[in-house]
């Protein structure tokens, strides 16, 4: 049944389309008044997220696929197959939080158009990624999607901190994405074509090409380490909701894509391991990370690196089902916080958790949603992240202990991270800075943060034995290992209760700046490449145009050095033969002289020399 | 009725110069008839388009001159009609673009009629002398456009325009020589050149100069100095048509002539091509980077794009027999590339001269906060950048995929070290969007009116044009596509 793929495509770009056309004219400044486009936008939105949500779980139900022609061998082909199924959903849900809450956090004067538009370009984007079956269509949506991204965190596009922000995640994805080229490029020399299915059976070393290109660009989009600086930057978008954009759906792409692909890695050999060593790498690295960050919004975005780190890990250790249920609970967990977070900024004024003390309790729907994400994400049992990660670990252990003791060793520092921020906002030390009653969340804001909740609670059942099995898990953890990491969350949520109460955490700088990661990546790569770009800039100037206008002059010159001696030698020959024929005329003039005696004496030597001649010749010729 | 397309602009040129009491404004609404009846003669051979077995449609063949067998032979196929259909638009968008032009209108209108007789001709040509006259031809309509209309040094620059070029026709005059004197019997006609290729020395010889005289109008990597100073001060409808269709006549040459006629040297040289491709596109991109100036920028970055190209058709000549697929995809996307580029860089040029209209200068760092005060012409910046720097969706990125994924497989070392320039070009296109239209303003009290009904009208075609191909490309592959698959069974024999 293509139509409903179709539909679950068309639907929102239409409306992205049509919303950002709109949002144009409001682009002006100056204008006071919200135009109509601004004032409809978020129902129009919400209505075709709504829609577009119907037809994937529609989509989902019916398992639907569609093809249509685009290059030469190369289709366009979309598949909804069971992790498909729970990623379309997942994005739609999402998408419909994400624009419900919109029009609470933007004003009818501000560009609210423009950003339902992006949001929903954004989210057919994603759609693509997840439903596409080969490697062409996932880099279209792939790359789109990096691009709306970048649109959104210089959605406040005045000043001069957002726009280098979104420059930064696009041009730090982007670098990655050159590995979906590479991949797609040896597919084709390797299978004959673009689609997933057959690039396990591609031939050496178009595998290992293919394989260590989808890495890179997953590393990549899932800001796992070493590229997990993006994200950073990522937070100094100003909305909330952005941040929420990026965080629960963008980053999951890259965990998605490995384990679309993990068939390939496993064929590939090195894959395999490379990527769960990545994944727990990711996870224990950025989860410290986390614990330090003194700002909500970095908190959130080092947790969410560290928590797609254990989807990349299921990929590496063969726990798909692992993996793919982490990557839904997570986006449905972290939408939840980043929502909450969201409230309290726009009721506070700030995301500092410091001036964040006790904000809970005077904002208790708000409160009681962010400590069921907060909990939730510690891996607190019997919520359903404590399930999932134990069927990664699972996984791991499966694989090599090592694995399994790093993957507990990250579950610890989530949890320490989750317990320090709920402590934060439930303590009841006095409020620092911020503008009290600024602007509370209002229903329609409550709305998206309840239902989320509900999901993050209704996904609990996710440890249930039954339901590991139903679908499809495998291996599954131990009764002894599910209760030593509920034992572990537990203790370490009361040692970080215990340690936000009594002091100020201690936070190594290289910690604080996410590991210099990017101060890194600007030494090693931007500065690097700048300079090679003004050498050559400088030799293309000096050098290169300067050798044409070098030849130019040397023709110039040769130019006159013919004029000066060329020309005035053949005109002195011209003129020399003139002369020598002057002086020949005039001794040719000479013997005439009129008088008669000297002609016969020229005609008697003339007739003598003749004689003589004729004589010689004679002589000669005998 | 093809040479009806080729010929209709000169004509009206013709009558524009021989009849001064013209108005200006009559002058202007007659161009933009003319281009646009050109436009829609060409839609129409789009859809009348059937090419034989032979590949050619629309063939016309008249004695011309017999003693050194030159006619005037002309016809299109899947790789010159999407050329000339991208000739018809951008002079329509440049004519629609220079409705509220006042500096000599009429002279003007006429000398772009001209040249797109040129560019047609150029296009539709099936034999080497007709070609190398429509070649040169462009060359002095565009020496003339600069120096009448340009700005800045425009009197120097047309002038290395002009001798820069005009030194690489006459390399390729010397390879046609060697073309016509290789063939049995000897003969300038492009079919008979291409069924029976030249070989050996003379082949080799006839190649160098055909390469050299296609790469300095391509251009490429080292002979490309004369193109950031040409378009640097050029006005914008010239910078675009230089960019958008004179720079095409270099790569379409490879295609055309190159390749088919000398398969054998063109697989032995191969190699060369794709090294000085990758330097092209990795060169251009880094230049253009460092660029503070907008117009140079984007010229640089056409060096980027024709590397591309030029590695794409460098590719299609090495590998085996089992990667033919993999091959054709590459031609296709060479030629993809030149729609692709031709559409974009078409835009970004007219961009830029409404910037130079507006504020009198292209430098970026004194710009600033556009956004704020044209939307419109923010908003088709902004997709003329992405376009540009290959997003999916728009046109460039179904080139520029096609050509990776096409050339991986036969040069996985060129290919993949040709692709930072995607990355870079990204870089420098989203500086671009920074210092110019985001942020704040360099100058708080400089205004910068919005794009009128005719910039608009001229320009957003162009890109709407980029996101059909971008998403549904079929109606343009499906034409190009056979024609890739003849070229590399040619360059194959």
């Amino acid at each position: 049944m293509s139509a409903v793929v179709w539909g679950l495509l068309a639907v929102p770009a239409a409306g992205g389309a049509v919303l950002t056309g709109a949002g144009l004219r409001s682009a002006r400044t100056g204008s006071e008044r919200a135009t109509a486009a601004d004032r409809l936008a978020p129902v129009l939105a919400v209505v075709v997220a709504g829609v577009t949500l119907a037809l994937a779980v529609l989509a989902a139900v019916r398992r639907s696929s569609a093809t249509a022609p685009l290059l030469a061998g190369i289709p366009a082909e979309f598949t909804v197959d069971g992790l498909g199924a729970a990623m379309v959903v997942m994005v739609a849900a999402i998408t419909l939080a994400v624009l419900l809450f919109a029009g609470h956090e933007f004003e009818p004067r501000q560009p609210r158009a423009r950003f339902c538009g992006f949001i929903l370009i954004f989210a057919t984007a994603m759609l693509v990624t997840v439903t596409a079956s080969n490697l062409a269509v996932l880099l279209m949506g792939w790359e789109v999607m990096g691009a709306m991204s970048y649109a959104l965190i210089a959605f406040h596009w005045r000043g001069s901190e957002t726009v280098p922000a979104a420059g930064t995640a696009f041009l730090t994805t982007r670098a990655a994405d050159l590995g979906l080229y590479l991949a797609a490029g040896a597919a084709l020399a390797g299978t004959g074509g673009l689609g997933f299915a057959a690039l396990p059976g591609a031939g050496q070393p178009w595998l290992a090409l293919a394989t260590a290109g989808v890495i890179a660009a997953a590393v990549g989009k899932s800001a796992q380490f070493p590229l997990s600086f993006w994200l950073s930057a990522a937070m100094r978008g100003p909305s909330g909701v952005s941040a929420l954009l990026h965080s629960a759906t963008m980053v999951a792409a890259g965990g998605y894509l490995l384990l679309r692909l993990q068939p390939v890695l496993v064929a590939s050999g090195f894959g395999a391991p490379l990527v769960a060593w990545l994944g727990v790498g990711t996870a224990v690295l950025l989860g410290a990370v986390a614990v330090v960050q003194p700002d909500l919004k970095q908190l959130l975005a080092a947790s969410t690196s560290a928590q797609i780190g254990f989807v990349v890990l299921a990929a590496g250790v063969a726990a798909v089902v692992g993996g793919a249920a982490q990557l839904v609970v997570h986006a449905a967990v972290k939408s939840l916080l980043f929502l909450a977070a969201g409230a309290w900024l726009v009721a506070l004024g700030t995301k500092q958790l410091p001036e964040l003390h006790g904000v809970a309790r005077r904002h208790p729907v708000v409160g009681v949603s962010f400590t069921i994400g907060a909990l939730t994400l510690a891996g607190a049992p019997p919520l359903a992240l404590w399930a999932t990660k134990d069927l990664v670990l699972a996984g791991a252990k499966h694989e090599a202990m090592a694995l399994y003791l790093a993957g507990l060793v990250a579950a610890a520092l989530s949890a320490l991270y989750a317990g320090r921020a709920l402590a934060l906002v439930w303590l009841p030390a006095g409020m620092r800075g911020g503008e009290p009653g600024r602007r509370p969340a209002g229903p329609a804001a409550r709305l998206p943060l309840v239902l989320l909740a509900a999901v993050s609670l209704g996904l609990a059942p996710l440890a249930l034995p039954q339901a590991q099995r139903l679908l499809g898990a495998h291996p599954e953890p131990t009764p002894a290992e599910l209760a030593a990491s509920a034992g572990l969350g537990l203790a370490t949520l009361a040692v970080a209760w215990w340690w936000a109460a009594t002091r100020p955490v201690p936070a190594p700088r290289s910690l604080l700046h996410w590991l210099y990661l990017a101060a890194g990546a600007r030494l090693l790569v931007v500065r690097p490449g700048m300079a090679v770009a003004e050498g050559l800039a400088r030799f293309d100037d000096r050098m290169l145009s300067r050798a044409v206008d070098g030849a130019a002059v040397g023709v110039l010159a040769l130019a006159g050095q013919v004029r000066d001696r060329a020309e005035t030698g053949v005109d002195g020959a011209v003129a020399g033969v003139v002369a020598a024929a002057r002086v020949l005329g005039r001794l040719a003039r000479r013997p005439q002289t009129g008088q008669l005696h000297t002609y016969y004496a020229q005609t008697v030597v003339a007739l003598l020399g003749v004689a003589v001649t004729f004589v010689l010749v004679l002589l000669w010729t005998r | 009725m093809l040479s009806v397309v080729v010929f209709l602009p000169v004509a009206v040129a013709a009558v524009l110069v021989a009849v001064p009491r013209i108005g200006d404004r009559h002058a202007r609404w007659l161009w933009v008839a003319t281009a646009a009846v050109d436009a829609a003669l060409v839609l129409w051979l789009w859809v009348d388009f059937d090419p034989g077995p032979a590949g050619f449609d629309h063939q016309t063949q008249l004695g011309w001159i017999p003693s050194v067998s030159a006619s005037y032979h002309v016809g299109v196929d899947g790789v010159s009609l999407p050329l000339l259909a991208l000739t018809v638009v951008l002079f329509l968008a440049c004519a629609v673009f220079q409705l509220s032009s006042t500096d000599r209108p009429r002279t003007q209108a006429a000398l772009f009629l001209f040249l797109q007789t040129t560019c047609l001709g150029l296009f539709a040509s099936l034999d080497l002398i007709l070609f190398f006259v429509f070649f040169d031809l462009s060359i002095v309509g565009m020496y003339f456009v600069i120096a009448g209309w340009g700005h800045g040094e425009r009197f120097r620059s047309a002038l290395m325009f002009f001798l820069y070029t005009f030194l690489g026709s006459l390399a390729l005059l010397l390879g046609f020589i060697g073309l016509y004197l290789a063939a049995d019997p000897h003969t300038f006609d492009m079919v008979e050149l291409t069924a029976q290729p030249a070989g050996g020395t003379i082949g080799a010889l006839a190649l160098l100069a055909v390469g050299v005289g296609l790469a300095v109008k391509t251009p490429t990597v080292p002979v490309h100095t004369w193109l950031p100073p040409a378009h640097t001060d050029a006005p914008a409808a010239g910078s675009a048509i230089l960019a958008g269709i004179l720079l095409k006549m270099g790569t379409y040459g490879f295609v055309r002539i190159a390749m088919p006629m000398l398969p054998q040297e063109w697989r032995r040289y191969a190699l060369v091509v794709v090294v000085v491709g990758v330097v092209s596109a990795l060169y251009g991109a880094l230049v253009a980077l460092a660029q503070k100036d907008f117009k140079r920028m984007v010229a640089y970055t056409s060096v980027n794009h024709m590397g591309y190209v030029i590695l794409a058709v460098g590719a299609a000549g090495l590998g085996t027999a089992g990667d033919a697929a993999a091959r054709e995809l590459a031609i296709s996307g060479a030629v993809t590339q030149m729609v692709s580029h031709g559409l974009i860089t078409g835009s970004l040029f007219l961009l830029s001269g409404v910037m130079y209209a507006r504020v009198g200068h292209y430098r970026m760092a004194e710009y600033g906060g556009v956004a704020g005060q044209a939307p419109r012409f923010s908003a088709l910046l902004a997709v003329a950048a992405f376009a540009s720097l290959g997003l999916p969706g728009l046109a460039g990125f179904i080139a520029e995929f096609q050509i990776f994924t096409g050339s991986i497989g036969t040069v996985p070392v060129g290919a993949a070290a040709a692709l930072p320039g995607i990355l870079i070009t990204a870089a420098l296109f989203l500086r671009a969007l920074h210092r110019v239209l985001l942020g704040d303003p360099h100058h708080p009290d400089t205004s910068f009116a919005d794009l009128r009904p005719a910039e608009t009208l001229a320009v957003a075609p162009l890109l709407a044009a980029t996101v059909v191909i971008g998403i549904a490309p079929r109606f343009l592959l499906e034409v190009i596509e056979p024609a890739a698959r003849t070229v590399v069974d040619l360059v194959a024999r």
